[in-house]
């Protein structure tokens, strides 16, 4: 009983770093992207910085999205999982 | 005239209670409920009393008593920046609130389009209580928009009103939006609605909740941190939190301040942009020109 608790204790942490490891890599490449061209943007044509600059934090947002659906599982996975687990082997025990 | 400035001045100070003392209610409620034993630790809002109900228990929170304590505040900050605007002579917080509305009507008027023009109080309404209900951590109360009940809650009415806009096209014309390029898309096409006010809310929440996670993550290291620096020190000394002054408040200027009202503005755009994309104006005009021939022929 301690070892199934324990192994899904640990499953449920590496879970949530892998989640959060790998979903920060996409809108970190998405974001510096747009950041890099909006800098070009501003540097070609300075007079436009401000409508440039909201622009970019508008878009910066909405790439942010899908980092954002990663820290929610791995959030899910660190504080509700961990609890509803144990209470599923704990029925499966009673079960038996 | 003398009795009118006094009675105004009263006003005033109502007005002003009004904006601050939800807060103030607030914090006092916090500090009743948190039980004395607990350290710092990450928890969600918690539940103040459920009352039993047929599906589910009804379940009142610190979230949903926050947000209705910013709405309490807002509606005093309007009332007061209001306040005797007809008068004649204008002040300074006359000032102010005629620069917030002609803001943001160029905001609606710059993204919406001629159709929306009376949307400036809609979009108003939901930048400032979702940058007051952010900011509220800055007082060290939970903030509402990290929990995803209340989020939701406008994501789902904006939603509603992107179901009524897409409507006005027609209800065949509605239908036939789903099987854009094919027929065979219909359910990526249902799926995609969906995803509209699930991923407005989710953005909103993760990111107020992210900053609050790593805001906790901080201050438990610097704890931990400052306890293993002074453990050396006898008695009381040793238990100082001396790294826990200042360097939490520096981090959350970025986490509470700048996302919180980025977030904000963020969802207030999302909402303009999606509710006028919606919007099908041809098909609009089509039926409004039907109908009124229909009328003149009778």
């Amino acid at each position: 009983m301690e070892l199934a608790i324990g192994i899904i204790l640990g499953c449920c942490a590496l879970g949530a770093g892998i989640c959060m490891g790998i979903g920060a890599i996409g809108p970190g490449i998405g974001e510096g992207n747009a950041v890099s061209k909006a800098c070009e943007a501003i540097g070609r044509q300075p007079e436009s910085k401000s409508a440039v600059t909201s622009t970019m934090i508008m878009g910066c947002a909405i790439s942010e999205t899908t980092g954002i659906y990663s820290l929610v599982v791995a959030i899910l996975l660190i504080f509700v999982a961990p609890g509803l687990m144990v209470n599923i082997l704990k029925e499966a025990i009673n079960l038996l | 005239m003398n009795r009118n400035k006094r009675l105004f001045k009263l006003v005033d100070i109502l007005y002003i209670s009004m904006i601050i003392l939800p807060i103030m209610i607030a914090m006092v409620i916090k500090i009743l409920t948190t039980p004395l034993s607990q350290g710092i630790s990450i928890s969600g809002a918690r539940i103040f009393f459920s009352i039993p109900f047929p599906v589910q228990d009804l379940i009142i929170t610190e979230a949903q008593l926050n947000s209705a304590f910013v709405l309490i505040s807002i509606l005093g900050v309007c009332l007061f920046l209001t306040h005797g605007i007809n008068s004649g002579n204008l002040t300074t917080r006359h000032h102010i609130a005629e620069w917030i509305v002609e803001k943001v009507q160029g905001l609606v008027d710059g993204n919406m389009g001629e159709f929306f023009k009376g949307y400036a109080p809609f979009v108003t309404a939901i930048l400032g209580l979702s940058g007051f209900s952010s900011l509220l951590s800055l007082c060290g109360l939970f903030p509402p928009t990290s929990d995803i009940n209340i989020v939701a809650g406008w994501a789902i009415l904006v939603f509603i009103l992107i179901t009524y806009y897409k409507l006005k096209g027609g209800f065949l014309n509605y239908l036939k939006g789903f099987t854009e390029p094919i027929f065979v898309m219909a359910p990526l096409n249902v799926l995609g609605e969906i995803a509209t006010p699930v991923s407005m809310a989710f953005r909103h929440y993760g990111n107020v909740l992210s900053g609050m996670v790593i805001a906790v993550l901080i201050s438990s290291a610097l704890q931990g941190l400052s306890s293993m620096v002074l453990s050396w020190l006898p008695g009381f000394l040793g238990e100082i939190p001396f790294l826990q002054i200042g360097i939490p408040a520096v981090l959350s200027v970025y986490f509470d301040v700048f996302s919180g009202c980025m977030q904000a503005y963020i969802f207030a755009m999302l909402t303009m942009l999606n509710i006028s994309g919606a919007f099908p104006q041809e098909e609009y005009e089509m039926r409004k020109k039907k109908k009124l021939l229909k009328i003149k022929n009778k």
